[in-house]
């Protein structure tokens, strides 16, 4: 690693102010600071009560999705393997079948590795385009308006990935994510300043451009020509008795091992990552609880409103929790610091807000069978007009303790 | 004397387009541009109507009652509007019927209202003519770049003719269905004010406030 340190000290000057590689002094930095803690230091007086910085943050969001990125590799390569053997197919055409056959990995649905590889090769492509199409656009953006790109950007471009169905084409998956940088950040400043969610926004607009792509039953799948209903999907034609007749238990959608978005399918494996979150302070406790506080209120109010032809009235709290996307939204998403409520007052508001958009959408609205991310979506644009009241009514508060404190 | 007109019908093109840099009359600007065929009748129509709008209020400018001049500018616009509407009528019922409600819109366009309380409510008029002529044409010129891009990622054609072979009949696009929603013209719109403001930073607005900068990077 002494290597890598003497090679970017000895290039650095060509980046500096004067330098042939001026403009690209964004690009250095990057790799400089991804690789090595900078060693600027804080001037002034920032009263600082522990040395956490951005680039800690997101690392340790991007810490937090290991658990669902495993789970998420295993079960992508599972579901590909049973459909494949339940389609009679023995081998896969192209380049991954070629990897796969000169490992000798084989197509068995019960090999955990055999399984984890299979969905690397759906992952990896799908990963690499956000790095690389997101990037680009981060790097011309630090270089023209003259800032950092910063490791904000990884947490984005994970997070997204993780939102996508597995069949995704790899073209749309770049303009979303350019989508999402451009016009969900960086119009707006860059990071800190944008107020959506730059993962969310590129998804969402996956959504309303490519809607074949990104809903329906034939997606879910990595592989082509199979299709099979998301027990979310099952739950909004027949309820829970059609997710069980299906043959999908609460344990089997609790674990994960069912059709989905990538990283949305193991509740569990996203309770891990929401330990590590809150154990680190980095999420916000109130965000999360709000979340499942409205969702769980909701919920209950939908199921003694009941409907006798709406069949998700039904649904419980616990299997809403598992199946489609709400336990991922409000774990990775709602959390994001930037979009979210800043005030602690204004944090439970905005969760419980999520919380109860969610369901309602995905309840009473029959054209949008997901209601997380447009949930998400729409409480990060009413997250400065919470913050706006919770600020006045606290300078209300305070106004009267002192006046009444000065009339005595 | 022939400067100015020019620039009455030059200016609101680029420098001072209503749209672009004055932001009036987006929700036509939303409604009617999924097609360009659309598109270009709405422009005709409101051309027409500003046109002749503020050549009229121009007209009689000096005997309007100022307590009531808006309900004298109204009346003008409406039974222009009311014409306009009728020949499209008579002579393209098919534009009409797609166009439904936005033509009668007209009325209510900011932009012919503008015009005629800034500008035809004081100057004479074949100058008043000019500026609504000029101000009709950065309406038409905007309303027809969002449709050429809204017409060409949405279905692939342009006026109606296919230009790119679309995924469901055999060819390589997949059309945007973003784009036939109404929400894209907002973005579309908005990268073209973003492309424009590159191009004519003067209007640029100052900021409103400024946020104190601490984490630049000083060595650059």
């Amino acid at each position: 690693m002494a290597r890598l340190r003497r090679f970017l000290d000895k290039i650095e000057p060509q980046f500096h102010k004067g330098g042939p590689y001026e403009k690209f002094y964004a690009l250095y930095e990057m790799v400089d600071t991804f690789a090595y803690t900078p060693s600027e230091v804080t001037r002034g007086s920032p009263h600082v009560r522990d040395g956490i910085d951005l680039k800690r943050t997101m690392s340790f969001v991007v810490l937090a999705t290991l658990p669902v990125l495993m789970v998420m590799l295993w079960n992508t390569g599972y579901q590909a393997n049973s459909a494949m053997a339940a389609m009679g197919m023995s081998s896969l055409d192209g380049w991954r079948g070629w990897i796969l056959s000169t490992l000798g990995i084989g197509y068995d649905p019960n090999s955990v590795v055999g399984n984890m590889f299979h969905g690397l090769l759906y992952f990896l492509p799908m990963y690499i385009t956000t790095l690389v199409a997101g990037g680009i656009c981060e790097v011309i953006f630090a270089a023209v308006r003259n800032h950092e790109v910063n490791e904000g950007f990884l947490v984005s471009s994970m997070l997204y990935t993780l939102t996508l169905p597995p069949s995704t084409p790899l073209w749309m998956v770049a303009l979303g994510i350019i989508f999402g940088v451009v016009i969900g950040k960086e119009v707006f400043g860059g990071t800190g300043k944008n107020f959506l969610n730059p993962a969310l926004t590129g998804r969402a607009f996956l959504y309303f451009a490519y809607p074949a792509s990104m809903s329906g039953d034939a997606v879910w799948n990595a592989i082509d020509g199979y299709s099979g209903a998301t027990p979310l999907a099952l739950a909004a034609m027949g309820g829970v008795e059609a997710i069980k007749e299906a043959g999908y238990t609460w344990t089997q959608t609790f674990v994960g091992y069912m059709p989905g978005s990538i990283g949305e399918t193991s509740t569990l494996a996203i309770l891990l990552g929401m330990a590590f979150l809150l154990y680190t302070r980095i999420a916000s406790y109130r965000i999360i609880f709000g979340v499942f506080l409205g969702m769980f209120a909701m919920t209950l109010l939908f199921n003694l409103i009941g409907s006798d032809t709406n069949p998700m009235f039904g649904v419980p709290w616990y299997w809403h929790l598992t199946i489609g996307g709400i336990a991922f939204g409000m774990v990775f998403m709602a959390t994001d610091p930037v979009s979210a409520a800043m005030t602690n007052t204004g944090r439970w508001v905005y969760g419980i807000l999520i919380g109860v958009m969610a369901v309602l959408i995905r309840v009473v609205n029959p054209a949008f069978p997901e209601g997380i991310m447009l949930a998400i979506l729409f409480a990060n644009i009413f997250a400065p007009l919470i913050d706006h009241f919770v600020v006045q009514s606290n300078i209300k508060r305070r106004l009267k303790r002192n006046l009444a404190y000065e009339r005595n | 004397m022939a400067s100015e007109a020019r620039e009455n019908v030059v200016n609101p093109l680029f420098n001072n387009n209503p749209i672009m840099l004055q932001v009036l009359g987006i929700c036509s600007a939303l409604a009617v541009t999924t097609n360009m065929m659309a598109a270009l009748m709405m422009s005709i129509a409101l051309t027409a109507v500003i046109t002749f709008s503020s050549l009229f209020i121009s007209m009689i400018r000096h005997h309007i009652p100022t307590n009531i001049r808006i309900i004298v500018q109204m009346t003008i616009i409406a039974s222009l509007v009311i014409i306009v509407d009728q020949m499209l009528k008579a002579f393209a019922y098919d534009a009409s019927k797609q166009l439904s409600v936005f033509v009668g819109l007209i009325i209510t366009n900011c932009i012919v209202l503008g015009r005629a309380e800034a500008y035809a409510m004081k100057n004479p008029p074949m100058m008043s003519m000019l500026d609504g002529l000029g101000n009709g044409l950065g309406y038409s010129l905007l309303l027809m770049a969002v449709a050429f891009f809204r017409e060409l990622l949405g279905s692939g054609s342009v006026f109606g003719y296919q230009v790119l072979a679309v995924a469901n009949e055999g060819g390589w696009y997949v059309p945007n269905g973003m784009m036939l929603l109404p929400p894209s013209a907002f973005f579309v719109i908005g990268l073209m004010i973003w492309a424009v403001r590159c191009w004519k930073p003067e209007q640029v607005e100052k900021p409103e406030y400024q946020i104190h900068q601490v984490h630049r990077t000083e060595t650059l």
